[in-house]
């Protein structure tokens, strides 16, 4: 299938001299919802700001549902709605101005009774016409992405959606995503909360110092790079690991009360019953056994550590 | 979008641009009758009634064109400026970035909403003017086009200001440290014509000049240089605006990294 987003080769170098992205290569599937992850400064931004031309990228092309964002802009942009990360908006304005004005600004005539959907959705038609200037911060936000979805976008980029965001907002968020999904919508947003893109994505690409790293399905990222761990409870704290255990690579913790095993979830031996077998045989006692699975979030800063010990 | 041209997105821009000053309609009006009225008690009356006629006008009438280019020129500058330099400032630029909006329709939408401001703008000068002075005005289509041609060119220029400035003191001091001195030397309150050599021919290389000249000619069918050449000079400031802001666009300068 033919992606509705295709970025070829793109790079950023600065003026300065400083190289903000790598080229940069990526396909976005019609309908799904990518989640862009990585540290602050990684690039995540500037990548999203040249897709939806608010900055001018150094190499490469786009094409957005196949228009070329350069050449036929106004073809590619009309279908292109943007969340910034920053709360830049009008404080002067009412909402329901505000709103408006987004949406002919994107080429389309009035629509009040889109419009008024789209307010209602963002718990913002009671404050229609308020001066932005008086509502909070998470107002002000969802006052963004109301301009945002003002025309009817096909592909909507959300930077950092719920930086700064109380619970509330955040799961609304969440619905809303859902919601948009649904209609059909593809959404590409960038966070460094692991916990939103487990909850949000269909595929995650890790980006850091301006390079992809990877970009994976992410149930499969998470199966592949899943790891598991077991932390045992000793009844008597230990000052070092028993060389016997040596096999285990076991690390200690909590002033010697929890002995921590990471194993391979996928392995066929996971280890588990020789350790406790050992344990038994050297006498070493313990009250409780506690197995996780590694988070997204572990994933990822492993993939980044990893990844500095390489350079 | 209607023919290859976003509409919707001009006028959204020109309405944008329009309600802000909406919003400070008094300031907006006020203004310029109290500075028009003032320039007619201390020029008009305590000066000007003694010199009796400039080219057989009076002195009153005589300074009028010259007083609606002055603010003609520093309101249609920082009208256009504040009006892109604003969004710069807050960060809300990025909407017009990413928006299906070409160069020269944002151009129309900005400068179109400032160059009306300062249409109106005149026009109240010119209206405060008829209560203190007789006024008749011998073309009045060349009058509204000078007016028109100013005010688009002048907001123009503005705009240009408004994508280089980096600060809010860089907006004011274009039309302060240039416009303003050249208007002022260019005419506003005399004739180039009353100064002694070497000053009148240096005054030729001020721009403003051809403005005044021309915008006087229409009010009393005479002014320092021909019409040609003051509606030349206009149309060719006009020209340079156009090719300047049309290379910010397609460089990106000042507006994106």
């Amino acid at each position: 299938m033919q992606p509705i987003l295709s970025v070829r080769g793109v790079s950023k170098t600065y003026a300065s001299g400083h190289r903000a992205l790598d080229p940069v290569d990526l396909d976005i599937a019609k309908g799904e919802i990518f989640a862009l992850l990585g540290p602050n400064g990684a690039g995540k931004t500037t990548l999203i700001s040249i897709i939806c031309g608010i900055v001018t990228p150094s190499t490469g092309t786009i094409t957005v549902m196949g228009h070329d964002a350069i050449h036929d802009f106004r073809a590619a942009r009309s279908v292109i709605g943007l969340v910034p990360q920053e709360l830049s908006v009008d404080m002067f304005e009412t909402v329901l101005a505000s709103v408006r004005y987004s949406r002919r600004l994107f080429g389309k005539p009035g629509h009040d009774s889109y419009i008024e959907q789209v307010l209602r959705d963002l718990s913002l038609w009671d404050k229609r016409n308020a001066r932005i200037r008086e509502l909070s911060g998470g107002m002000k936000r969802r006052v963004l992405i109301a301009k945002a979805l003002s025309h009817e976008p096909d592909v909507l980029f959300l930077d950092e959606p719920t930086a700064g965001v109380d619970v509330a907002l955040r799961r609304d968020m969440w619905k809303l995503v859902h919601r948009l999904r649904q209609k059909g919508t593809t959404i590409i947003l960038t966070t460094h909360y692991i916990e939103e893109a487990e909850e949000m994505a269909d595929r995650v690409g890790v980006i850091d110092k301006g390079r992809i790293v990877l970009i994976e399905e992410k149930t499969e990222l998470m199966k592949k790079l899943g790891k598991r761990q077991m932390l045992i409870s000793l009844q008597e704290p230990m000052a070092a690991t028993p060389a016997d255990l040596a096999d285990w690579h076991l690390t200690l913790e909590d002033e010697g009360h929890i002995l921590r095993y990471v194993f391979d979830a996928q392995a066929e031996h996971t280890g588990i019953p020789s350790l406790l077998r050992k344990l038994t045989e050297l006498g070493i006692g313990f009250k409780d056994l506690e197995t996780s699975k590694s988070s997204l979030e572990d994933i990822f800063v492993d993939l980044v550590e990893r990844k500095e010990q390489a350079a | 979008m209607s023919a290859g041209i976003n509409t919707h997105g001009v006028w959204a821009i020109y309405r944008f641009e329009m309600a802000r000053s909406l919003r400070t309609i008094w300031q907006s009006v006020a203004t310029p009758v109290i500075t028009t009225s003032l320039y007619f008690v201390v020029f008009g009356g305590a000066i000007g009634s003694r010199i009796n006629t400039v080219g057989g006008v009076g002195y009153g009438s005589f300074i009028v064109p010259g007083l609606i280019m002055l603010s003609l020129l520093t309101q249609s500058i920082s009208n256009a400026s504040i009006g892109i330099y604003f969004p710069k400032f807050t960060g809300t630029v990025f909407e017009l970035l990413s928006a299906p909006v070409t160069a020269m329709e944002m151009v129309a939408g900005f400068v179109g909403a400032a160059a009306t401001k300062s249409i109106v703008l005149g026009l109240l000068i010119l209206a405060t003017s008829a209560l203190f002075v007789p006024l008749h005005v011998a073309h009045p289509l060349a009058m509204i086009a000078f007016l028109v041609l100013t005010s688009v060119t002048f907001s123009l220029f503005g705009f240009i200001i408004g994508i280089w400035a980096n600060g809010f003191e860089q907006l004011s001091v274009v039309p302060a440290l240039l416009v303003t001195p050249l208007t002022f030397l260019g005419g506003a309150f005399y004739s180039i014509d009353m100064l002694p050599q070497p000053w009148r021919t240096i005054s030729l290389f001020n721009p403003v000049v051809y403005l005044i000249s021309g915008f006087r000619w229409s009010f009393f069918d005479k002014g320092d240089v021909s019409i040609g050449l003051s509606l030349g000079v206009t149309a060719g400031f006009m020209a340079a605006c156009l090719v300047a802001i049309a290379a910010i666009f397609r460089t990106g300068w000042r507006l994106k990294n």
